[in-house]
């Protein structure tokens, strides 16, 4: 049962690997994920037609495969010597962007459309249409779909680890290569995975109650 | 009322300024319905008219390519003597300039009332907080919903989320004011409030085009009355001449419907 203790500052390290891949890459997806969004509503049909490619481009191929590209051709054919976290928040990045964009796509579906055609009515900018009016309405009914996509990235992570990242799954290659017990350090590191997927939850619920109030 | 002048039919040439909006032989289908058949339609500044006619005559599509909230197939419409332009920032400037009252409100659900009122002033006339505000306040006021000012739209009746809509039309300073049904998901009770704000805004000599079934407002604050029936213009005349003596007999068929009780 001393695996955790005499190997805490490797466990430290995979927890703060996992958690850091999963922020980042969580960030990149919702910038990406709003950004995708607005292109499949928007009126011009080029930006409709990328949006629709990313999406289905992206949601299609096996995450492993995107870590495969990644690793293996972007950094020979595009950007030579690309760090290997930024390579991984990429692949993590750009494959949860396209799940985020169908979700944010389901909340702007909810809002009733006369809600946009009064905002345009009075002059605002499709651009402004969207932050102003129509996305804060969406929000709400966008959040339980998004912890889902969160969770799920959370676990993806783990691809990472196989990819030269240090993150749980990472170490846990490191440790039963020192000749730990198996099962025991599974049960730290799922233990480490559930802090984090159990915090995106209840972060998502207070998000949710806060949205309740707000209207 | 009869001092503005029935632009159709009118002699000579009229001076271009007079001419606000201007509709040349539009055409529009939906699918294969053939919604807008070459309407022709102009409306000078300071006049009201109001389209009446049998559901799915088109009134509404009409009302809403004046914005071009409904694109056309064909033929031109101009503003001021602008064309509307494609879809972008050049029309969203022209929006600003044409105030529109939707059949169901339409208020921002997530804004006060306040915020609905100032929200185009600040975001698109880009006019100062304070300044938005005060004229936010007057401008419901004017409405006689002041006192609603920081409740949200759910809070209000159909009748006072009108009157806002009607008050955030207004706070853009609008060069002409479309109004698409603004009375027909109204209970009975509550027409009139938003009619009498209607009315007002006719007698303060805002151009305006109101789809309506009210024909007791068509009588009263009506210039020109147009009869739209399948996808055309078929009648266009005075809300005197038009009620008591309809040319076409797909009118006298209209008026006698809806006449009768």
């Amino acid at each position: 049962m001393n695996v955790l203790l005499d190997n805490l500052a490797l466990f430290r390290e995979g927890f703060l690997g996992t958690l850091w891949l999963t922020v980042v890459s969580a960030l990149l997806a919702v910038v990406l994920g709003l950004l995708i969004a607005g292109f499949r509503v928007s009126p011009v049909p080029p930006l409709r037609i990328f949006g629709t490619l990313w999406v289905n481009v992206l949601r299609n191929t096996p995450l492993t495969l995107l870590f495969l590209v990644a690793f293996f051709v972007v950094p020979k054919v595009l950007f030579p010597g690309v760090d290997s976290f930024v390579l991984a928040v990429c692949a993590c990045g750009f494959y949860t962007s396209s799940f985020v964009a169908e979700a944010v796509r389901s909340g702007i579906n909810t809002v009733p459309m006369g809600q946009a055609e009064a905002a345009r009515a009075i002059g605002m900018t499709f651009t402004q249409t969207m932050r102003i009016v129509v996305l804060p309405q969406a929000t709400r009914s966008v959040i339980p779909p998004l912890s889902s996509i969160f969770i799920a990235l959370t676990k993806n992570t783990a691809v990472a680890g196989a990819f030269d990242n240090v993150d749980l799954f990472n170490i846990q290659k490191t440790l039963s290569n020192d000749g730990y017990d198996i099962a025991v350090i599974f049960i730290w590191i799922t233990l480490g995975y559930l802090v984090i997927t159990y915090a995106i939850n209840g972060l998502f619920r207070l998000l949710e109650k806060g949205l309740e109030v707000a209207r | 009322m009869s001092e503005v002048s029935v632009t159709k039919d009118a002699g000579g040439p009229e001076p271009a300024t007079d001419k606000l909006v201007v509709l040349d032989n539009i055409n529009k289908h939906f699918g294969a319905l053939h919604v807008l058949q070459d309407i022709d339609l102009t409306i000078a500044r300071g006049e009201v008219v109001v389209v009446i006619g049998p559901s799915g005559s088109g009134k509404s599509t009409l009302c809403r390519t004046i914005n071009r909230l409904e694109t056309v197939d064909s033929g031109s419409i101009t503003i001021d003597d602008k064309p509307l332009p494609e879809e972008g920032r050049e029309l969203a400037k022209l929006r600003a300039d044409v105030g529109m009252v939707f059949q169901s409100f339409n208020l921002f659900a997530h804004k006060t009332v306040l915020e609905n009122v100032t929200l185009g002033q600040t975001k698109v006339r880009r006019t100062d907080k304070q300044t938005a505000e005060q004229k936010g306040r007057a401008l419901l006021d004017r409405v006689g919903v002041g006192n609603q000012a920081d409740k949200y739209p759910a809070q209000l009746s159909g009748g006072q989320q009108q009157r806002v809509a009607i008050a955030r039309a207004l706070a853009m300073d609008p060069k002409v004011m479309l109004f698409d049904e603004p009375t027909s998901a109204l209970d009975p009770e509550m027409i009139n409030e938003v009619l009498e704000v209607m009315q007002q805004l006719a007698r303060d000599g805002m151009t305006m085009v109101v789809v309506t079934h009210e024909m007791g407002f068509a009588r009263s604050a009506a210039n020109r009355v147009v009869f739209m029936a399948d996808g055309r213009i078929v009648e266009e005349a005075t809300p005197e001449q038009f009620f008591s003596n309809p040319r076409s007999d797909r009118a006298k068929d209209f008026l006698s419907k809806i006449l009768h009780h």
